[in-house]
């Protein structure tokens, strides 16, 4: 019915797009959710290529990415509260010098 | 045109499902404020609403009308997309919830548009999951409400609130599992099929089959961490910390007016009854009969309670002091007695109301309860709440999905 | 165009102009938000493939946890519109030609392509959990047991990190 290559060009533009945002947005936050936005794509990805070969492998690794994805979540918004606390500005043009 | 709806068969009555499941959930929702109002004055020693109809009845056509006519205000500042969009994705994933729930276990007795027609709307292979699904994204409605505000308390109210949701949550899965483990199904059907078929004490069925009584391990730890948990996320009393009067005015809708806090308010008592569903269906047999199923004359039970209750209705109709109720009341009493002669008459019918008459008493046992603990519980303070989702809670549903599963592996099931 | 077909595209849509508007909005809680809709949507393609327990949990953990920690963090952080500095001129000439040119390489080779696995087509069987977590709990116990270990190691690390100084 559905071809598997809609699907994976469908990833491919989400994740373009993830680049895109990442390369393009100032602020800290955004650039974390465009790298979220780009797993996604890739788990997209993953789990049309598990249902055209007809194994599960792919969605268990899919599971995998998730938990990964939620790990550095998590660490990397205590690093960006810890940079909004030192230097009071959320925008990454600002945090270039190690020194504050 | 009959082709075309015989072609779309499976689209159109789903279609029909919805809109009378959202017109019967509105009223439901309606006559729980009333019970509730009614319930908590009784149990502080006085009436409650009994002007506006009688006993109150039209109590919540006045609320409706209230709501929808008083004035909207928008705060300054406020974020417009987002201050419009918390309640109505609170109350779009409330309603939601209830696609999932089954309701009753044969299809209707006739065809309609020749196939057979389910009660649920949705029976889900992931039906559990797909719930804690859509209670997980519950979450934003609160916490956009709080920010959006543009205003100290609500924000507070909103931080607080969703933190609580999202910990009790953890809490409220887990509980869950020992009764997956034992049913090995996501999907509620089977899980009371799976009631259906285990044997409790003695092999003896009945309510002995139910989740809490029976199965490798009895789950009533399960049981009292998913309603504990339960009433938490669904920001109950003894949980209403988050939107209590007194201590941050109103908590997250503190800015909103009339419609808007009219939507929050019934998201709030939709998943009341989605937890009061799902408690019934998990653990107490959904629509499993308390009464073994060889005892056929049970299955007069309902006419039982409904006849003689109709009659009580009409008796205290006649002797009531406005004359709307010496007219409303009676016609309500003749109702219930016409519904309860018809299910003697009918066999056929009786036979298929006893799923759905079971599992609506025990859906009403637990509103009964959460509407019980509201008139009576103090309330819980916050760091006492949270340090009891994550100090108590959490470990006790985490040695429930461990017993449940040694004791699966012990009895060979 | 048949109802698999349809939906695919509605959701496509979805997922692609909630991705756009991520790029778009000014505002990093827009942002967030139009994220969300991005990862709901791709639920409902893992669902129309058929992968019903990974729908439920991309919805579970990604929509319900990880983006709730994003939207947590803009607001306990207060961030604002972004603001507009005048740096990096020459990421808008060159990039966005780039970004595109390389999507639409990568969006070409896959739909020209001749594999035979590329035009599988996707059948509507559901994937059974049952031997997904048969899978997951005998092939590949070994990285499930290393990714608890992991989520462990985040907590601790977030612990830490978002701790005030003691001084």
């Amino acid at each position: 019915m559905i071809p598997t290559s809609y699907y994976l060009v469908l990833s491919a533009i989400l994740f373009g797009l993830g680049v895109v945002a990442f390369i393009f947005k100032r602020n800290v936050i955004t650039i974390f959710m465009s790298i979220e936005l780009m797993l996604n794509a890739v788990n997209l990805a993953f789990v049309a290529f598990s249902r055209a070969l007809g194994q599960l492998d792919g969605q268990v690794f899919v599971l995998f990415v998730i938990v990964v994805a939620a790990a550095e979540a998590a660490v990397g918004l205590g690093i960006v509260i810890l940079i909004a606390r030192n230097r009071q500005s959320l925008n990454v043009e600002r945090v270039d010098l190690l020194k504050l | 045109m009959t082709s075309f709806l015989y072609a779309n068969a499976f689209l159109i009555i789903t279609l029909v499902k919805i809109v009378l499941m959202l017109v019967i959930l509105l009223t439901v929702n309606a006559y729980l404020t009333w019970f509730e109002r009614k319930l908590v004055a009784h149990i502080q020693s006085r009436w409650g609403p009994h002007r506006v109809g009688p006993h109150g009845l039209l109590q919540p056509l006045a609320d409706g009308a209230k709501f929808l006519l008083k004035e909207d205000p928008t705060p300054a500042g406020v974020d417009r997309f987002v201050y419009f969009l918390a309640p109505l994705l609170s109350l779009g994933l409330a309603m939601t919830s209830i696609a999932i729930i089954p309701f009753g276990p044969d299809p209707l007795p006739w065809l309609i548009l020749g196939q057979k027609v389910y009660l649920g709307i949705a029976d889900l292979n992931i039906g559990i999951l797909g719930l804690f699904a859509i209670t997980a994204l519950g979450v934003y409605g609160i916490a956009l409400a709080g920010w959006s505000s543009n205003s100290k308390y609500p924000l507070m109210g909103g931080l607080r609130s969703s933190a609580q949701m999202i910990s009790y949550e953890l809490a409220m899965t887990m509980s869950v599992v020992g009764v997956l483990l034992t049913a090995g199904s996501f999907s509620l059907r089977d899980i009371i099929d799976a009631q259906k078929n285990a044997h409790g004490i003695f092999g003896w069925q009945g309510i002995f089959s139910w989740s809490i009584f029976a199965g490798p391990l009895p789950q009533i730890l399960g049981f009292f961490c998913f309603y504990v948990a339960a009433i938490a996320e669904t920001n109950r009393a003894p949980f209403d910390l988050p939107e209590a009067e007194s201590e941050l005015v109103a908590g997250f809708h503190t800015e909103y007016a009339s419609f808007k806090f009219a939507m929050f308010f019934i998201a709030e008592y939709t998943s009341m009854i989605t937890v009061s569903c799902l408690c019934s269906i998990l653990f107490f047999g959904g629509w499993l009969s308390p009464f073994p199923p060889s005892w056929t004359f049970t299955f007069y039970l309902p006419s039982l309670i409904l006849i003689p209750s109709g009659l009580w209705v009409i008796w205290d109709g006649l002797r009531y002091e406005t004359i709307w109720g010496r007219l409303i009341l009676p016609g309500i009493g003749a109702a219930l007695v016409a519904i309860g002669a018809a299910l003697i008459l009918l066999p056929a019918l009786n036979n298929f109301i006893q799923g759905p008459f079971w599992l609506l008493s025990k859906i009403f046992v637990f509103l009964f309860v959460y509407v019980w603990m509201r008139g009576t519980l103090p309330r819980f303070r916050y760091d006492q709440l949270m340090s009891f989702g994550w100090k108590l809670l959490l470990p006790v549903s985490l040695v429930n999905v461990v017993l449940t599963a040694g004791a699966i592996l012990w009895r060979g099931y | 165009m048949n109802a698999p077909l349809l939906v695919f595209f509605v959701l496509a849509a979805l997922a692609v102009g909630g991705a756009v508007n991520l790029i778009l909005q000014k505002h990093p809680i827009h942002s967030a938000l139009s994220l969300i809709v991005v990862m709901v949507s791709l639920a409902g393609l893992y669902l129309l493939m058929g992968a019903e327990f990974v729908a439920a949990v991309q919805i579970i953990v990604y929509g319900g946890a990880i983006m709730v920690l994003f939207v947590f963090v803009i607001m306990l952080l207060n961030a604002g519109i972004e603001e507009h500095t005048n740096f990096s001129k020459l990421a808008g000439f060159a990039g966005i030609p780039l970004a595109l040119a390389v999507t639409g390489f990568i969006a070409a080779a896959v739909a020209r392509s001749n594999d035979a696995v590329l035009s599988v087509s996707q059948t509507g069987a559901v994937a059974p959990t049952k031997e997904l977590s048969t899978l997951l709990f005998r092939e590949f116990v070994y990285p499930f047991e290393l990714t608890s270990f992991l989520i462990l190691i985040a907590i601790l690390g977030a612990i830490v990190l978002a701790q005030r100084e003691h001084s």
